[in-house]
């Protein structure tokens, strides 16, 4: 690829997700379009960038959804999700015991495992026979990942890291060598595609917030603007987890890091130490 | 050292998994079925066992029950790592008093994780 070539695409997927490419990754990111010029037919990385650089949007998207990175588990990361089980759900519980009401994002959520994973810890409360009501919005960029996710299927290999063998025989049924997941969990998560980068008023009122592992791929600023705007759509007394690398210092102000919960974060000190109980 | 012992009556298998488990910081050790398997652990109980399901003498299923009424001692978790990779198998190995369960084929990520889960990582 050219450096011209690169650097077009470099700031398209910059605009439209506020992805950063390096040239380090050229490899790994010539060999992500090689699948989008096979669908749609181009001989040369120089054709599909002459193409892009008329404006085709489909093309656009395909190419920018292509070079996003979907790994993903189950109860990635463990610790947050056990603080999770352990502090934050509980205190939330409690504090919404008048509305039972709970809102919960999970703000990238790849083929669904974070979603369905924290579907799971609902789950386990029986939250929903005790009249509660429960949003559970699960969004990514990639329309393939939202597909996914709705589909509800995982490999042998997915369902074996991070999943522990009683919750794979409570929550899964096997198809083949594939494991879906039940409808009533498949039925707790609501997903949508969606842009971070765009406009948050839909999603108001959030009780918790997961975005992990997205943050990474964005440069400072885009960082730090999906900081501020999570932020105004939580409740003051709500938490955002994180991912294992990322953390909010030098981004945002709008969060203090609570005490024995690993990448959790609330929006004031005493709410980080209620949590932190 | 935490150590594990690996129960499988193929001898390729015992070396991959022996190779990932002291990659993880395991002593290891090997038997090729549940009876020199049990004859193992009453020698030495290790912390951990990998078990397969299928061994000729004494399968998996079999060496576990006949390994949790041993009276002595402290009793190790119990990964089975098996083809048998159906929701009954699975069942009743839990009701046997397996800890977790791998499905064959595993890699080096799925042994981790599944550690994780039984609280040896
Ligand atoms: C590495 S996965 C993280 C999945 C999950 N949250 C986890 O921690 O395991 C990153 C996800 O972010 C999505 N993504 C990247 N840029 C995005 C954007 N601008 N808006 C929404 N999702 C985006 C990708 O499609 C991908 O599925």
């Amino acid at each position: 690829m050219t450096p011209d070539d690169f650097s077009f695409l470099a700031q398209m997927v910059r605009r439209r997700a506020g992805l950063v490419l390096t040239e380090k990754k050229l490899h790994l990111i010539e060999s992500r379009l090689s699948t989008v010029m096979r669908r749609f037919g181009f001989r040369s990385t120089d054709a599909l960038v002459k193409e892009l650089r008329h404006g085709r949007e489909t093309l656009a998207r395909a190419v920018t959804e292509v070079l996003t990175t979907n790994e993903s588990s189950f109860f990635r990361d463990r610790a947050a999700f056990e603080a999770f089980r352990e502090r934050v759900l509980p205190r939330l519980i409690e504090a919404r015991a008048e509305t039972k009401r709970l809102r919960i994002w999970s703000a990238a959520c790849a083929a669904g495992q974070e979603a369905y994973s924290i579907a799971m810890l609902l789950d386990d409360l029986k939250l929903q026979a005790q009249g509660w009501s429960i949003d559970l919005i699960a969004t990514d960029l990639s329309a393939e990942m939202i597909a996914r996710s709705e589909e509800g299927l995982y490999s042998h290999f997915e369902v074996q890291r991070g999943l522990a063998i009683r919750r794979l025989v409570a929550h899964f049924s096997q198809e083949g060598g594939s494991w879906r997941i039940h409808e009533n969990l498949r039925r707790m998560v609501s997903f949508h595609q969606f842009n971070l980068l765009d406009s948050y008023g839909w999603l108001d009122d959030l009780d918790a917030v997961f975005c992990r592992n997205v943050l990474i791929y964005f440069d400072q600023k885009t960082k730090a603007s999906v900081l501020d705007k999570i932020a105004e759509m939580l409740t003051p007394d709500g938490a955002l987890v994180l991912g294992n690398s990322e953390a909010v210092t030098g981004l945002s102000t709008a969060f203090v890091p609570v005490d024995r919960a690993p990448n959790t974060y609330a929006k004031t000190k005493t709410i980080a130490q209620r949590l932190a109980s | 050292m935490k150590n594990c012992l690996v129960v499988d009556d193929s001898r390729v298998i015992r070396k991959v998994a022996c190779r990932i488990l002291q990659d993880l910081k395991f002593d290891t050790a090997e038997a090729e079925d549940g009876i020199a398997a049990l004859q193992s652990c009453r020698q030495r109980m290790p912390q951990l066992i990998l078990l397969d399901w299928n061994m000729p003498n004494m399968n998996g299923i079999e060496f576990l029950k006949t390994l949790r009424k041993e009276r002595n001692g402290q009793q190790p978790v119990v990964v089975f790592c098996t083809t048998e990779n159906d929701v009954s198998h699975i069942t009743e190995a839990l009701s046997a008093g397996a800890n977790e369960y791998i499905m064959k084929p595993f890699d080096r990520e799925i042994i981790e994780a599944k550690l994780a889960e039984v609280g040896l990582m």
